[in-house]
């Protein structure tokens, strides 16, 4: 057997066979989730849009602090940007809202930028309460913007969710009314975003990127000492982490139709939660915001009606994870068990040694 | 508008936002610690005292020294079980375990004594003034500034005159060094922690005296503290009270040019200080 394994006795290696599966079984769920919407009901779909949409921050945030080693406290800000920015737009240029969605990642992203060049002034943890204080200042301007609405907020006029683009098409091919298929456009627009989000920050993490990145993170002397600009990493991480966040927040309020600056720049809806997810799941993986955030859409059916209770929850279990497991649920059955379905660590696999490579049998 | 009365105005809020920062000050120079949740603890403290008034009857300033050895337990507790736990190279772990504190203190709060705005029953003393002809001062305001200062002169006497402070300062500057020259890191570490809630407890006093509270207010107070800290620079107290009284200042400055402005003035004057002074105006620490 001549493989190209033994020619060259040496390759890096990031898949396993578990990824291959892993990655099978993906695109199985993404071709489900896609045809979902033909037989599910209303209100499923309205949750899966929340899991989705609480997926891609989370998987945002993660990368930020996960991979990037930069607790923001401050997300919040580029989702009530990218929403203000989709109603601003459609509300005073009459634009459509599902391309006012694109224009709201890019203003969360011209955002990032002073953003950064002043909480990058805060080293570790003040960097978290920099953003913080941002974010603050943020929906403290933006509440004085009368024509959306000032402090009270506004909705979007039934003019422009009436006349959204692809809903009368989504209506005539499912028979349902325009609200429903609104909900639908929105549902898949999730989708979208959720899978470019874990997909590009998988490729970013496999590739050349994602080692500084990783390199930076554990060892900030050392990477420097290799080459790698630390500040030109985190800069990047924290713009892309703000290009998705603002995409995610217009999405959010565009569904919502209805925004307020305490709702859009909310810490504990837009960030608190979304840490939660992160933390319990496990930080510094892409496996953890997925496992945490059907924890969190659990406890969140199990627990809501009691209010107050229900953050209290989230907080001691988020402690208590922090306490006793702090590599999240993930983390640890990963630790046990050795299984990774997005693998990033490159091994190195010796031809020689090991004729049967694991890649053949696929 | 009197320009005179709003700079005293602001002055003195300026000592109420130094008597925030003090304990975030001293918690952050001896462990690295940000606690997220300080601003919280200062809330639950005056639900604290409140609660302390209510049931004894006492005065509210009565109420606070009873509190206080609640709360340095509180915080000594705090950091031996939970805090000393996290500690480390990361900042991750600690920070995300305070901010947990932060969302569990609030919402039991919430749950406990509901969403409803308190006050402390201040008294005669609430509305009391001293004329100084140009400008009415408000005894209760002058109270708190001089609670800041003479906190800080304590802290300050703490920190470079007794055996304690010298403990404090060794294990800031080198935690494993101290442990060979005999001090216990953790044990420190969980002193300190008792001793800032206690400053928790003064700043919550006058937090409950001088405005009404409720459970949602805590975040707000920790970012003010935050800002004082930052922009008096990191280690000096005496910079943290200068922090505080630019926030004070920048806010009734803001209030008196438009209401809707006030908060927004504290936070511009923050980011003008690190704009132009990154580690402060008066910085002692290097890290």
């Amino acid at each position: 057997m001549n493989t190209p394994a033994s020619r060259t006795p040496y390759r890096v290696e990031t898949r396993t066979r578990t990824s291959s599966i892993a990655g099978f079984t993906a695109i199985a769920v993404v071709v489900l989730l896609v045809v979902l919407p033909a037989f599910a009901s209303r209100s499923l779909i309205q949750d899966l849009f929340f899991i989705l949409t609480m997926l891609t921050l989370a998987q945002f945030w993660n990368l930020l602090a996960g991979y990037g080693g930069l607790v923001s406290v401050g997300q919040q800000a580029f989702v009530g940007i990218g929403a203000y920015a989709l109603f601003s737009t459609v509300i005073l240029w009459g634009l459509d809202p599902v391309p006012a969605i694109l224009l709201g990642g890019l203003a969360a992203l011209v955002l990032a930028v002073p953003f950064g060049f002043f909480a990058f002034r805060l080293q570790g943890a003040y960097f978290a309460i920099g953003t913080w204080v941002l974010a603050e200042v943020a929906r403290l301007v933006v509440a004085q913007w009368k024509a959306v609405g000032g402090g009270t907020g506004t909705s979007l006029p039934r003019s422009a969710t009436e006349s959204i683009i692809f809903t009368s098409e989504i209506a005539t091919l499912f028979g349902v009314r325009a609200s429903a298929a609104r909900d639908i456009l929105a549902y898949w627009l999730a989708l979208v975003l959720a899978i470019v989000a874990i997909g590009g920050i998988y490729w970013l993490l496999r590739s050349k990127r994602g080692l500084a990145l990783a390199a930076v993170r554990d060892n900030p002397q050392a990477a420097r000492s290799v080459g790698v600009d630390a500040q030109r990493v985190k800069w990047f991480v924290f713009l892309v982490a703000a290009l998705g966040t603002g995409l995610t927040g217009a999405l959010i309020y565009m569904q919502k139709a209805r925004i307020s600056p305490d709702a859009a720049f909310s810490l504990n809806d837009w960030t608190a939660y979304v840490i939660f997810i992160v933390v319990i799941g496990g930080i510094g993986t892409i496996e953890g915001p997925i496992v945490g955030v059907l924890v969190f859409f659990a406890l969140q059916a199990l627990l809501a009606q009691y209010g107050a209770w229900y953050l209290m929850v989230l907080g001691v279990i988020g402690i208590g994870v922090m306490l006793l497991a702090p590599r999240g649920l993930w983390g640890s059955f990963s630790d046990r068990t050795g299984i990774q379905l997005f693998p990033i660590r490159r091994r190195l696999v010796v031809g020689a040694l090991t004729p049967k490579t694991p890649s053949r049998e696929e | 508008m009197n320009w005179i009365d709003t700079i005293v105005q602001g002055v003195l809020l300026g000592g109420l936002y130094a008597l925030f920062a003090s304990g975030l000050s001293l918690v952050f120079g001896i462990m690295r610690l940000v606690n997220l949740a300080h601003g919280d603890l200062i809330v639950l403290g005056a639900y604290l005292i409140l609660l302390i008034v209510s049931l004894l009857g006492l005065s509210p300033f009565v109420a606070a020294m009873v509190a206080l050895p609640l709360m340095f337990a509180l915080g000594y507790g705090l950091q031996k079980f939970v805090l000393n736990r996290v500690l480390g190279e990361d900042i991750l772990p600690p920070l995300l375990v305070t901010f947990g504190i932060s969302i569990v203190v609030q919402n039991a709060l919430l749950q406990g004594a509901s969403a409803d705005t308190q006050r402390l029953p201040a008294g005669d003393i609430g509305v009391a003034s001293l004329n100084l002809g140009i400008v009415n001062i408000g005894v209760l305001p002058l109270l708190t500034f001089g609670s800041a200062v003479g906190v800080i002169l304590i802290l300050n006497h703490v920190f470079y005159r007794t055996a304690l402070g010298r403990a404090f300062r060794a294990t800031s500057d080198d935690a494993t060094t101290a442990s060979l020259m005999g001090i216990r890191p953790r044990a420190v570490f969980a002193q300190a922690t008792g001793i800032a809630m206690m400053i928790v407890t003064i700043a919550a006093l006058y937090l409950g005296l001088r405005a009404s509270f409720d459970p949602a207010v805590g975040p707000a107070r920790l970012i003010y503290a935050f800002e004082a800290v930052i922009i008096g620079g990191l280690g000096s107290l005496w910079g943290t009270l200068a922090g505080g009284v630019i926030i004070g200042l920048a806010q009734t400055i803001g209030a008196a040019i438009n209401p809707e402005w006030q908060i927004l003035a504290g936070h511009v004057a923050f980011l003008l200080v690190l704009l132009v002074k990154p580690r402060g105006l008066f910085p002692r620490a290097f890290d």
